[in-house]
């Protein structure tokens, strides 16, 4: 038994540490001059400590210094990059939301005629993976003229969610009904007692699908990949991606590439230290349902 | 996603909708249904129908519309009936993709699924607090992106770290990424690493379910740890086991950014999985109607896959029911 646990917590240390190294490389690769580093590859600590590429990644380098310490001359907007990332998510993330969260409502607490076909139907869409729409979709914005625009990126996922959707619905159902009946009794409208009273007994679900929705819509590589190819909106991941392919093979800035991934990945490390634990748990809770 | 479509089918049946329920029902299921329920219901549904038609059932026909077309995107698709399907079958770079494409799933998902429960149960058994579980899921914060590139970085033949150490033992580098035996496995394991947590942390909540006393009664009679997790854990988690498997084989088969960072699908088609292969015909080649025909497949493979999942697995029950 004692062994057991040993082997158990030996077990959990590896797998931590495995988690977790790749972050501190980041940080340290970051930290290094970028040729100084091809002397000593294997140190743990930064390699001829310098900030020298923070400030390529965000463009505040002179090029003659960004050439001494290994700068590929390759550029990256960095900070229109986040900027482009925090539109897009955030934008798309509040807008899914809350019209998920009126639709659940509609579903949840209001009895109309058609209600649950039409639930039915809305929820298909949870079976149908979104490589099979993706492509259409490109052809339908390219078509309304809205490649390299905001609205392309946001569009397709703004207005409908069937996971959102069914999330909300089902802690909606389980909701009691005494204030609403209450509200109903002084006069309330539907529209009334939806936002008055049950929207905001429903801020924590809706917290969780924000966060969720935020993160995902953060990391999301192939529909901006698809829609734009352009600077201006381009979010982080694709800029990173972009840094990375136009540099040049042999002499990749490793460094540089580093600092902005760092710089990147900060806004959801900064989620994390926020949110981590109701993240944790609401990871839980939408898997058990 | 199983959950999901089980709970609904419940709720229909649970919550009378259309037909005048009695009294009692009706207090229990909502507030008194009014006549002006009905638009305005129809009204906070709008937005939702809206974006399901124009962005979701439009774009579904239309593309199995194209898949049997001739489209090149700047001239308007042209109907050509099977011809593209032909091209399919005959296409060997089209089979080459699906069979690395199942490579590929079937490493990360064995792998993901095995490490995900195994590091669950010990979190379960050591009694470990959120921090610990917390910590767990940082990878999945981060795009595909960063994880390609972080290890990309970390796993060069020269200057990585990981390969340093291989340089160390062995004497000489593995090339991950640029060998067509390291690819696929190499591109697997980074997805195992970005997922482990978020699967663990899923597999946890499952077994926080099971009572603590089923295990103190497996004790008493003198049940080791081991026969404890194969006669009681598994069997009690096999619905959150089906689903963490179905979530992962969809998310899996349609991998994308890992690869398009790191090996764009090579070297020479070494790890060019579908998803990879349809992207490159579409914007590489710009045969639209092509690309719409494979993704058509893939969307089926994934239907008839997950169909054969649930089935295999019978999965809304555990074994004790």
């Amino acid at each position: 038994m004692r062994i057991g646990r040993t082997v158990a917590w030996g077990y959990l240390v590896v797998v931590l540490l495995v988690t977790i190294f790749p972050f501190y490389w980041i940080l340290r690769t970051a930290l290094s001059n970028n040729f100084a580093m091809s002397t000593d590859p294997s140190s743990l600590l930064p390699v001829d400590f310098t900030w020298g590429p923070f400030k390529r990644a965000l463009g505040l380098a002179t090029p003659a210094k960004a050439a001494a310490e290994g700068g590929s001359g390759a550029k990256i907007d960095l900070a229109l990059a986040l900027w482009n990332s925090v539109v897009y998510a955030g934008l798309l993330t509040l807008c899914t939301v809350v019209f998920s969260a009126l639709a659940a409502y509609a579903f949840a607490r209001l009895r109309w005629k058609g209600r649950d076909v039409v639930f039915g139907v809305l929820l298909t869409a949870l079976m149908v993976p979104s490589v099979f729409t993706l492509l259409p979709n490109f052809v339908l914005m390219k078509d309304l003229g809205l490649l390299n625009t905001f609205g392309g990126m946001i569009l397709p996922g703004a207005f409908f969610s069937a996971f959102n959707i069914f999330f909300l619905r089902q802690f909606m159902l389980g909701l009691s009904n005494e204030v609403e009946e209450a509200a109903i009794i002084d006069g309330a409208g539907p529209l009334r007692v939806c936002f008055r009273i049950v929207l905001p007994m429903s801020v924590a679900p809706m917290a969780t699908l924000t966060l969720l929705t935020f993160i995902t819509t953060w990391n999301d590589y192939f529909w901006p990949l698809l829609v734009t190819n352009d600077e201006s909106v381009r979010p982080l991941t694709l800029a990173l991606a972009v840094f990375k392919q136009s540099s040049p093979q042999a002499s990749l800035d490793w460094a540089g590439l580093m600092a902005a991934t760092l710089v990147a990945a900060l806004p959801m490390l900064l989620l994390f230290v926020v949110f981590g634990r109701r993240l944790v748990n609401s990871i839980g809770f939408t898997g058990i349902k | 996603m199983v959950t999901t479509v089980q709970d609904s089918s419940a709720q229909v049946v649970r919550g009378p909708a259309t037909t005048a329920p009695p009294p009692t029902a009706r207090r229990r299921t909502g507030p008194a249904s009014r006549r002006h329920d009905t638009w305005v219901a129809w009204l906070l549904v709008a937005p939702a129908i809206l974006g399901f038609g124009v962005f979701f059932a439009y774009p579904m026909l239309r593309g199995v519309y194209l898949s049997f077309t001739e489209f090149h995107i700047l001239t308007p698709p042209v109907f050509t009936g099977l011809a593209n399907i032909q091209e399919l079958i005959h296409d060997g770079r089209f089979w080459h993709s699906l069979g690395v494409t199942a490579y590929f799933v079937v490493l990360s998902v064995v792998l993901g699924v095995g490490v995900s429960l195994i590091t669950a149960v010990v979190l379960h058994r050591l009694g470990v607090n959120t921090t610990v579980r917390g910590l767990m899921i940082l990878p999945f914060l981060i795009s595909g992106v960063v994880t390609a590139l972080v290890w990309t970085w970390m796993l060069d033949p020269q200057l990585g770290i990981v390969n340093q150490l291989i340089t160390w033992v062995t004497g000489e580098p593995i090339m991950f990424f640029g060998s067509g035996g390291w690819a696929v496995p190499t591109l697997a394991a980074l997805n195992v690493w970005k997922s482990m947590g978020y699967n663990a942390v899923l597999i946890f909540a499952g077994l926080q379910t099971i009572p603590a006393s089923i295990y103190e009664a497996g004790r008493i009679d003198g049940a080791s740890e081991w026969q404890m997790f194969r006669s009681l854990t598994l069997p009690l988690l096999r619905p959150i086991l089906v689903m963490v498997v179905i979530l992962n084989v969809i998310s899996a088969t349609q991998v994308f950014d890992i690869v398009q960072v790191s090996t764009k699908g090579g070297p020479a088609d070494a790890s060019l999985v579908l998803q990879m292969y349809i992207y490159d015909k579409a914007f590489g080649q710009f045969d639209f109607g092509y690309a719409a025909t494979m993704s058509l497949a893939l969307f089926l493979l994934l239907v008839a896959v997950t169909f054969t999942q649930l089935r295999m697995a019978r999965a809304g029950e555990s074994d004790t029911n």
